[in-house]
This record gives structure tokens, sequence and C-alpha cells, in this order.
């Protein structure tokens, strides 16, 4: 495996394609086909696309839980599925639903990597601590998920992807469930998170609004996960150019999509 | 200790004292070695516990109630374990085990009595063989009930299998085992009786047959008591464990 340079994508993906068996028996259901891109380091790039467009499908095949039926998938260089132990640590993931184990506090919940990973006690806890003091979260630490609000265990999940200082962060709608104010707070904290701390990010979303607020670039996908329409938003970007890109962006959504 | 827990402890009291009025009603008139009075065998019940001798049967059947449990819990998980992780062994080994399950406990005592020697290893075997089964199914569906969506979440973090045993697996089936322990408990109880009553020499069963041959229902509802107790001990037990060991589950204030 050749070392990477600072210029190789850290996401690459070529022609990967990802087909399911349909328990009915009606044959294969392609999730993914022939699907190409590439994502480069520090990039936050918002995925966007129907229900059922193959955007968690792809998401799965990033973090190494599913593998491609077809192609090639290279994560900092190496296939997550076949080398997934290479990955320990380096990939944090925020689902849409907070994945909190019950049994555990919110300070064990985002202890919980750290502990996988072998990380010293003491700076475990500190580390914990530290992240869900920068969430806000000061005061909950041995609180129960039970006893947490929706907003208040996303924000745990959070704080548990970045705690082992990931270098590159997956979210899969994880604003989703929320209202819009603890979500737009959220949105804002996310980025910041990102940005200070210098991750490579993959932001699944169905919403346009929150994929224009968060991505550098934009890629809406169409079924089954192709890219149908990409565009690069950055802090030069004109508000006419955003407005543009919106339009562009319901336009290619509302085209009709091939059937399961 | 909350309202309502003491409410229903004074309830079950209060059941308990009816039960035992009806009882000494009946005392009043049918002839002793019918229905003998409360009192007498409260005494002897008291007797049982306070006598080194006697006490030693009661300890020997509650040994032999753990040393089955144990050791149909321990054979159950690794069977569960293998059950649940390889397709083919689930297709071979589940029949068995149903099969084990629909034959009576009184079966596995002639087949014990028939094929081994030792009093203690036949009780052994017809503890386990009647609550293997119950085990097995029940923590493998404990461990079936395992959220796929905390699985694929700690498997992000890429565990050894040592590491996602201990953080995710052990915690998810503890209620399981509880509840499968509870279960087993009042089984085991029952099955143990019928094992020393037939093939056995000391303990609560033994005990009972001896009773019986002298025609003695106060020393039968003594010894029975002393079965009776201790399963309510064991199971308080286990309660308590299971309220500690699940603190961490929100009750809805209907439920309290």
């Amino acid at each position: 495996m050749r070392n990477m340079s600072s210029a190789d994508p850290v996401i690459r993906f070529t022609d990967v394609s990802k087909t399911f068996r349909r328990p009915d028996g009606r044959g294969d259901f392609v999730a993914v086909d022939k699907l190409s891109f590439e994502i480069g380091k520090g990039e936050i790039v918002a995925v966007l696309g129907k229900t059922g467009c193959g955007k968690s499908t792809m998401f799965n095949i990033v973090a190494g839980l599913i593998e491609p039926s077809f192609g090639e998938t290279r994560v900092i260089g190496h296939d997550p599925f076949h080398e997934f132990n290479f990955f320990r640590g380096k990939i944090g993931i925020v689902f849409q639903n907070d994945r909190l184990m019950p049994w555990r506090s919110a300070l064990d919940n985002v202890r919980l990597g750290l502990q996988i990973l072998d990380r010293d006690h003491k700076q475990a806890e500190e580390t914990a601590r530290a992240w869900l003091k920068r969430l806000g979260l000061s005061g909950h630490e041995n609180d129960y998920p039970h006893a947490l609000s929706g907003g208040m265990r996303q924000r745990v999940s959070i704080a548990r992807a970045f705690a082992v200082d990931p270098e590159i962060l997956l979210c899969d709608e994880p604003f989703s469930a929320l209202d819009e104010m603890t979500a737009r707070d959220l949105r804002a904290e996310f980025v910041r998170l990102v940005r200070q701390n210098n991750k490579t990010a993959v932001f699944i979303t169905h919403q346009i609004n929150e994929a224009m607020e968060i991505g550098d670039r934009v890629m809406v996908f169409h079924r089954p996960a192709r890219i149908a329409y990409e565009t690069r938003l950055g802090a030069a970007t004109t508000e006419a150019d955003r407005r543009k890109a919106y339009e562009d962006i319901i336009r290619v959504l509302s085209v009709e999509q091939a059937p399961d | 200790m909350t309202n309502s827990r003491t409410m229903r402890i004074l309830q079950a009291a209060a059941s308990m004292l009816v039960l035992a009025a009806v009882w000494q009603i009946f005392s009043l008139f049918f002839p002793h070695f019918l229905f003998p009075p409360v009192p007498e065998i409260l005494s002897r019940t008291v007797n049982i516990l306070i006598t080194g001798s006697l006490l030693a049967d009661v300890l020997l059947t509650a040994a032999r109630i753990f040393g089955g449990l144990f050791s149909a819990f321990i054979l159950g998980s690794l069977l569960a374990m293998v059950i649940g992780q390889s397709k083919t062994a689930e297709n071979f080994i589940a029949p068995v085990l149903t099969f084990f399950q629909g034959i009576p406990a009184l079966s596995w005592v002639v087949f014990a009595i028939i094929w081994f020697h030792g009093t203690e290893f036949r009780v052994l075997f017809i503890m386990v063989m009647t609550t293997l089964p119950a085990f097995t199914f029940q923590i493998l569906d404990a461990f079936r009930s395992m959220s796929k969506d905390l699985f694929e979440m700690t498997m992000a973090f890429r565990p050894s299998r040592w590491t996602l045993f201990r953080f995710l697996i052990v915690p998810t089936i503890v209620p399981g085992i509880l509840t499968a322990w509870k279960v087993n408990l009042g089984n085991a109880a029952r099955v143990v009786v019928v094992a020393e009553l037939v093939g056995a020499t000391g303990g609560v069963g033994y005990e009972l047959l001896r009773q019986q041959q002298l025609f003695n229902m106060a020393g039968a509802m003594a010894w029975t008591l002393q079965l009776v107790l201790f399963v309510l001990v064991v199971q308080q037990t286990i309660n308590a464990i299971e309220t500690w060991a699940l603190r961490y589950r929100a009750v809805s204030e209907r439920l309290m």
C-alpha cells in the first residue's frame, strides 16, 4: 500500500456498486450504482437526496460496516471493510438516532470509544468531561440517557464521536429527529468543532437548507446512489450563486427517479 | 421504603394471614393428622432451622439447587454462544434441546437411577437436564434481542471480541439472564424435591418422604415451608440484584 501524500483524497469511491437480495425473492435491489467521488482532507461534504436513494448505504460502506458488491473504496488509502481494524480511532460516527447505551451515564457513553481504544483511564475521563463541557452538558455527566432530552442525547453522541479525535467524521442525518431550534444550534456547533479540529466530514441529510449551511460541497444523489448534481459552496460564494444552487438542487430532486 | 412498596408488603402479609386463618379454622373441624394447627406447623418449621442436623438437610437441598442451576447456566450460556454464532449448530442443537424440554422431570429421575450410582451425581444430572433447555433458549433470546443500532455504533470503534462482549453483549443479556434465573429457580426447587424423594438420602425431599411414611402432616408442611422460604429468599435476592443492575431504566410514574 503506497504512502498517502497530502494531496491524496481522504475518501475515494471508484465505480462502487451495492446490491441487496430482496427477502421476498423478487431478485436483487441495487442500492448504489457505479458511484464515484473523492473527498479531500478538511472538506465538509453534504450528501443530499430523497429517502431511499442510497445515501445511508454509501455511508455504511465508507464506515466499513457493509461490503460493496463491486468497485473500489478507499478511506485514508485503505479498504474500510477488509482492513476494518486499521480504522480504530480514525472514524467517528454520529447516527440519526443517538444510539447511547442506556445502561451508561452521559460521561460513560462519551468515554466508550476511549475505553475501547484502551486509552489511559484518567485521561479518558478528563477528555470525556471536557467534551461534555464544550457541548454545554456540564452537570449532566452522571445522568442516564432516559433523563436527558433528545437534543442533549444527540450532543452526547456528538461528544462521543469527537472524543476519540478521529480523522474523519461521518454523520447520518444527525439532527433530523430534533426540533428546528435545537438542530440549528447543534449544526452551528458541529461546523465550528469540525473546522476547529480540522476534520474531514461527510454529512448526510435530506434537508437542502441544512446541506447548504453545513457543506463546502453539496452532492445530490439520485436513486440508486448516483451523483445527479454537485456544487461547491464557500465563503466567496455570492448570495445569487447560493440561490441558483438552491434552485438547481430543487430541480434535480424533483426529477422522476428510477423505481425500485 | 416507598408507600406503594409498604402497601404491597402489607397486602401480601395480609393474604398470608388469611390463608393461615383459613387453615386454622379447618384444623378446628378436622383431625390434626389431616390439618395440624398453625402454631404446631410454625413450631416444627422453626425447630428445623435451629436444629443442626435438620438444618443440614435444608442446606443440602439448597446446595443441590444451586449446583444444578449454576451448572445448567454455564452449560446453557456456552450452548447459546455456539448456537448464536452458527446456523448449522442451531439446526443440530436446538431440536435436541426442544426434545429434552418435553421430557418430564420424573422420567429424568428414573433415567438417573438406572444409569448412575452416586446420589449427588444423579441429582446434579436431573437438575441440569431439566433446566438446561430453558437456560439455553432464554440466554439465546436475550443475545438475539441485542440492538442492531447499538451493535453498529460499538463496531464503529472497532472493538476486540472480548471488548464487544464486555461492553455490549453482557449488559444486553443481563436482564434476560436474571429472568431466566427467576423462572428456573422455581422449576429447580420442584424438581429437586422429586429427585430427592425418589433417589436420595438426605435433603428436603427425603425428609418429606419420611414425614409421609410417618403420616405426619405437620412435619410435611414444615419441610415444605423450608423450601418455600428458601425460594422466596433467593428470589428476593435476585430481585434486589435486578433492581440494582437495571437502575438505569426509566420507570413511568404510572407504574410506581
